[in-house]
Order: C-alpha cells, then structure tokens, then sequence
C-alpha cells in the first residue's frame, strides 16, 4: 500500500491518518474535508464556545506535524470509484488510493422550511456556532429549542446563561429519553426547570412562522411559541451520499465488520459518526461520541495496514458526556430503553448519584451524575458487566 | 516528562483519569488532581493517550 485518501478532516479522519503515521506508513496520506478549516474540536460548539468562555484559538486539534499530510480542505468529496480506486470530489479533482478511510461524520437534520428562513439553525460546525452566537450578542433573546436531545440541552443551558429566554420542544415527555429513558430524563427536566428554561414536552413540531426571518414555531397541539431564533436539535444524519452505486454496503451508515473495514468491498475502512460496525459485545452500532471518534479512527487505521484477515475487533464501551449549567452527566456503556435502571449511589434528588442500567442481571451501562470521580471504578463495572455490591432499587 | 494543566481549560471530564489513573484524578469536589507532576518515562504512552483524549485540550506533555 503506497497512498492512502481520508475522506473527513474531523476528529476520526485525523486520529485515522496520525494512526498511519505513527504505525510507520510512509506513503501519501491525502485528507479531504468539506470544511475550509483544519480539524477542530466539535463538544464546545455547544457549550464553552458558545457562551464565549472557550475562544476559537482554543478550538484547532493539536497535531505535531501537519505537512505529514496533502491537504484537501474546502474539498466536499462527490463519488467513489472503486474499480478505478479513486475519490472524484469538487472541483474535478481524482484522487488515487490503496487504501480509503471513510470519515464523512454526520450532518444535522433540517426540517421542512427551515432552510429559506433567516434565523433558523442547526448546531455542527464552527460556522454554525459563530452564527449562532452572533445572534445572541446582537441581541436576540427569545429562542426556541426543536428537540431536546444531548445537542438541545446543551445549548438550551448555554444560552440560559447568556441571558436568552429559552423553550425546549420535544415529542417525548422528558429530554434526553431516548438515551437516558424517563427517570432519569425526568431528573434533567427539573435541572432545566430549576435554571430558567421552559420546558413543552409530549408536543411536535408543526411548522416555522414567518415569511423571509423566522418568528417562531407552531406546535402539533396549535399552540404558538414567538421566537427571535429557532435552533434546531432534530438528529444527524450520516454523510454516505457520495458512496452510493459505489458497491458499499450503507445503512444509517457505512456498513462495517468488527474491525472497521467496509463490508463488501476491498481495502476500505470507516471510522466516526459515519461507521455503522459489528461491536463485539453490542452489536450493530453508530456512534457520535468525542472518544469513540479518536479510538475508532486508530482502530480503522490499523485495519487498513494488516489487511481484514489479521485485524481486531473494535470493542470499545461507548462513554460520553454532557455539561448543562453546573451538571456534569457521563453515560458509559450502551443503554436501551427495556433495561432495568437501578440507582447505586446517592439519590435522584441529591443531584449527585449514579446509576446503573442492568439487562438479564449485567451491568450495560453506568450514568454518573455530578459524580465523575467515581469514573474508573464504573469503567470497569461496565465493563465486567458485574455489579459487585448489593443495591437497592431505584 | 512534565504534565502541564491549563486548569481554566479543565472542565473535569475525567476522560484523564480513564486513559492515565495513575497520573490524573478527579476527586469528590469535582476538580481535578494531577497526582505526578513528573511521572516516569514508562508512563508516557498513558499520558499521552490522556492529552489526546481531554475534550477541551487542557493537558500538555513537556519533554
């Protein structure tokens, strides 16, 4: 293997291609990104960045040597040919490869109408943040918040702290219930309750109000909520578009065995919010996480070098983590919603506990709350799957 | 080796403390520890994995 294209100049691409140096490839190593920028750190977008604390400065990813790699940046890769081995992209060029990574991430979701409108916005990029923060300096305060997921949440705490006057929507009765379920999403209403924020659960969008600038939002139940800016936290959806007729496997991503590599083709690998792989132990899974991104990128990397026969399986527990006011939630492991939630540590309402998720008496995954410190001993209970104390029930 | 802490970056994620225990704790009051200011050479590798790891880029590895 003598060069090698990343497509995705983020957090998975970059780990990928650092990957490959530091394993000792000597070859070309080509990264593409959609992005006029170098790779940067995406978690501030949403919270330090956003309320001003974190300055942009802060925000590139360290790298010990750039010129290790041919940079395609403002590049937005359009098709994959894979008899030929190339990556077509914008502005015609073709780039040649041994090897692909594939890090495209995700993009976040828009709704019907959005996108005409001035004032409406979806949080992923740098740009984004810096619009949206513009916003909120010029003045604005009435903000709506579409969908209380992790992103929503974040951002409806930072913006509290600005000042705004903020309203989360969301069709689930509690934010963040699709990943934490309802206790503990019940838990994080009253923290956004206790700060300020206006909480309408259980209602749908139905539609922006406005003809050229944004003024609010129409609900499912015929409500109206007036806004000055609409930030919309509807999902991701993953950037597999210029793959298809390429003979991938896509899915809600890009289909991958244990180890990273793509299925059905030869010498291709994904890493990031894009890979859809074979967990070892979970199974099937996508994941959007900051840890996830920089492991997988290794892992994939290392595929790519040894070839599908002799590489490993990529099993690392899935950990992530929120910071909303003065809260700190850590979620590790992979929670469904029929798991068994048992509280171990503390109480609901001390806003400082722990919690475990239990599936057929294992331990599968472990929410910590204000309490980060107990965060190797539950890395590793996870981990084992055993709970090695007696509890009592929630 | 030197670990260098830009504590007005930390935010406490502890994503330290999973890569490095033996160099970075989190304690009860939420603030982090860094418990080797020059940890051995044996330690490098996990210190690094835990500078790669920080989400708001906080530690620095001299030397």
């Amino acid at each position: 293997m003598r060069s090698v294209v990343v497509v995705g100049a983020s957090l998975a691409g970059l780990s990928a291609a650092q990957a490959l140096r530091s394993r000792g490839f000597d070859g070309k190593v080509t990264i593409v990104g959609d992005e006029l920028h170098m790779p940067y750190q995406r978690p501030p977008l949403s919270k330090r960045f956003l309320t001003g604390e974190a300055e942009r400065g802060r925000l590139d990813l360290p790298m010990r040597r750039p010129e290790d790699f041919d940079w395609q940046l403002g590049t937005c890769a359009q098709r994959l040919d894979l008899e030929r081995h190339e990556v077509e992209t914008s502005g015609r060029l073709r780039l040649p490869f041994d090897g692909l990574i594939v890090a495209t991430g995700a993009r976040a979701k828009e709704l019907p109408g959005g996108a005409q409108l001035d004032g409406v916005f979806t949080l992923r990029t740098i740009d984004d943040a810096i619009a949206i923060r513009r916003r909120v300096v010029g003045g604005a305060r009435n903000v709506v918040i579409v969908g209380a997921g992790f992103i929503g949440c974040e951002v409806a705490a930072s913006l509290r702290e600005l000042g705004c006057e903020v309203t989360l929507i969301d069709l689930d009765r509690f934010p963040m219930q699709r990943v934490l379920g309802e206790e503990l999403g019940a838990v994080c209403l009253e923290v956004h309750r206790a700060h300020g924020a206006r909480l309408i659960m259980g209602v749908g969008f139905a539609g922006f109000m406005g003809a050229s600038s944004v003024q609010g939002v129409h609900l499912s139940d015929g409500r109206t909520i007036e806004a000055e800016m609409v930030i919309l936290g509807v999902g991701v959806t993953p950037n597999v578009e210029w793959l298809e007729g390429s003979g991938m496997a896509l899915n809600d991503g890009v289909v991958c065995d244990e180890s990273c590599a793509a299925i059905g083709v030869n010498g291709v690998v994904a890493a990031g919010d894009v890979a859809r792989w074979q967990h070892p132990r979970f199974g099937s899974m996508r994941v959007e996480h900051w840890d996830n991104a920089i492991a997988q990128g290794r892992a994939a990397a290392d595929t790519l070098l040894v070839g599908r026969e002799e590489a490993q399986a990529f099993g690392m527990i899935p950990c992530f983590w929120s910071d909303q006011y003065d809260c700190k939630l850590q979620l590790i492991g992979a929670a469904r919603p029929s798991d068994t939630l048992r509280v171990v540590e503390g109480n609901v309402h001390s806003r400082r506990f722990v919690a475990v998720f239990l599936r057929q008496e294992r331990v599968v995954a472990a929410f910590l709350f204000n309490s980060m410190h107990r965060i190797v001993e539950y890395k590793k209970i996870v981990d084992n799957g055993e709970l090695p104390f007696e509890s009592k029930s929630a | 080796m030197k670990i260098v802490v830009d504590f007005d970056a930390c935010m406490s994620n502890a994503q330290c403390m999973i890569a490095a225990p033996e160099i970075f704790e989190v304690r009860d009051d939420g603030l982090l520890y860094v418990l080797q200011e020059e940890p051995p050479e044996d330690l490098r590798a996990k210190a690094e994995d835990a500078a790669r790891l920080c989400p708001t880029q906080a530690i620095r590895i001299e030397g």
